[in-house]
């Protein structure tokens, strides 16, 4: 079963309760996590020989991502369908973006 | 068997038979990248073969079984360079298309796999043409006045989003459908006016992508025969590819409705755009869904080609319908056509007082310093309706549009 990032950018992560408990009761909750402010955020660069921390987010848009939720579904038409109810539930925009997956069989999802 | 025979056979063979094969082996081997690459290849092998050995009885079925070993060689050397893939991918799913949708055509499942709204409009545009159309990356390329390349890597970017978000191959659900279906509408639609009101470049009217808008209306027309709005496209882009011959003068100008040729109007086109016209207008007077926008767009232009003159129309019938179009679609293009045709049966003024009211909004649209510096000339004031014409010179792309204007404002008096 495909999995999907969904990023929530709105202020009310806290509120998602009720939307958790859909995902949990239909088999689509995989983990999902509200974020401290990004203003507690370190920013780690390891390449070097010594690794550089930076304070704040690595990028501005980071700086308001509420929280997140990795949630499995059949196919991108479901989650959209949920993060619609996620972003509603956090009161903001919600990024949706598939995880890497290792089965090419069948790329294109035919119900 | 001579050569032109043989031709009009793939021509035709490809028109009928491309986005049927693709859709088909879309469904079966699960990968748009095959499809594309192993329909494209039976195409091919088709223009080697026919000429040497005859068009088969059945082209449709030949090239699909030839697309479909294409497919398998295709996979087999894919599979070769990556070893760990091949028992996966040779596995492919030979069982004819389950109904899972309205209609269980898998052309169907391709229109909205190539429109999904998770993909950005050129993409959805691109996909479209090549994938249902038939037309290859550079025609689509050269249509759209962009390098090569750059569509390719349109293409493709869009392709590798539906692989790796898992964008389905499904007709939407009976829920969705409604607002789905309107997505795909829009993609033709703007293929059509790409084609009709080339916005750039040095061809007035683009009519490879006319005809392909026209050839995809009448492939949704097959699969969607039920649908109001798809009717409704269909019959408004035929009565404006009617007028094809008749909008463009020899001298490259454009020519407006009230000074065409109508004899020049291609009355097959406007018979089959009248017949679905009233078929809708049955339909609807039997308890139908009430006209959606392109119902009324048809209606309004076939009001005009019922009409031997541009004085002799029935104005009153349009500008009902306008209202009626206003309602669904409040836009200040849709209320600009709405005030032109208005200033027919209230005068120029009313008219002009309409326009007016959309001077902030519509500032930088041609075509609404155009409807001004008409009115203004029927109202005999000239020095503002040379500014007006001056401002939608300026603004407007396309050339046959620019000549046109040019003129009108040259014979301005004084």
């Amino acid at each position: 079963m495909p999995r999907y990032l969904l990023s929530a950018h709105g202020p009310a992560f806290a509120d998602t309760g009720a939307f958790n408990e859909r995902l949990h009761r239909d088999g689509h909750f995989v983990f999902a996590g509200g974020l401290e402010p990004a203003t507690t955020a370190t920013t780690v660069d390891g390449q070097r020989e010594q690794p550089a921390f930076t304070d704040g987010p690595y990028q501005e848009t980071q700086e308001c991502l509420g929280g997140f939720w990795v949630i499995e579904a059949a196919d991108l038409d479901v989650a959209l369908a949920l993060a619609a109810e996620g972003s509603k539930a956090c009161r903001g925009p919600v990024e949706v973006r598939p995880f890497r997956t290792e089965e090419p069989a069948r790329a294109l999802p035919v119900p | 068997m001579t050569g032109p025979i043989v031709e009009q056979a793939i021509i035709r063979a490809h028109q009928q038979e491309w986005a049927r094969v693709v859709a088909d082996l879309a469904r079966r081997f699960g990968d748009l990248d095959v499809a594309e690459e192993a329909t494209a290849e039976a195409f091919v092998a088709a223009a080697e073969r026919w000429p040497r050995e005859g068009v088969p009885p059945n082209p449709g079925g030949w090239l699909a079984t030839t697309a479909t070993r294409k497919a398998i060689d295709w996979l087999r050397r894919e599979s070769q360079r990556d070893a760990k893939h091949q028992a996966a991918r040779i596995v492919y799913d030979d069982t004819p298309a389950e109904p899972t949708g309205p209609v269980e055509d898998d052309r169907l499942r391709l229109v909205f796999t190539c429109c999904h709204p998770a993909l950005a409009t050129e993409a959805r545009v691109a996909l479209t043409l090549r994938l249902l159309g038939g037309l290859t990356v550079a025609e689509i390329a050269r249509a759209f006045l962009v390098q090569e390349t750059t569509m390719a890597r349109r293409i493709t970017r869009a392709k590798v989003k539906i692989k790796a978000a898992h964008i389905p191959y499904r007709v939407p659900s009976a829920g969705d459908i409604r607002e789905r279906l309107t997505g795909v509408l829009a993609v033709v639609y703007l293929i059509f006016n790409e084609g009709y009101l080339a916005g750039e470049g040095d061809d007035p009217v683009r009519v490879d992508l006319t005809d392909q808008a026209i050839h995809l209306g009448r492939l949704l027309r097959t699969l969607l025969p039920d649908d109001g709005e798809v009717a409704g496209l269909l019959a408004l882009m035929l009565f404006t590819d009617a007028r094809r011959a008749a909008r463009v003068s020899r001298t490259g100008e454009l020519v407006t409705l009230d000074e065409q040729d109508r004899g020049a109007w291609d009355r097959d086109l406007i018979a089959e755009g009248n017949a679905l016209v009233r078929e809708r207008i049955e339909a609807v007077a039997a308890g139908g869904d009430p006209p959606g926008r392109y119902q009324l767009q048809a209606a309004i232009n076939a009001v005009h080609t019922q009409a031997p003159s541009a004085r002799d129309t029935n104005w009153s019938a349009i500008v009902a319908l306008y209202d009626r179009l206003v309602l669904l679609d409040p836009s200040p293009i849709v209320r600009l056509n709405r005030a032109v045709a208005l200033a027919e049966i209230d005068g120029p003024e009313v008219g002009l007082a309409e326009i007016d009211r959309l001077a902030e909004i519509l500032d930088g649209y041609h075509a609404f310093h155009a409807a001004r510096a008409d009115l203004l000339r029927r109202l005999r004031r000239g020095g503002e309706s040379r500014a007006a014409y001056d401002r939608s010179i300026g603004l407007a792309g396309n050339p046959a549009e620019r000549a046109y204007l040019t003129r009108r404002r040259d014979q301005l008096a004084g």
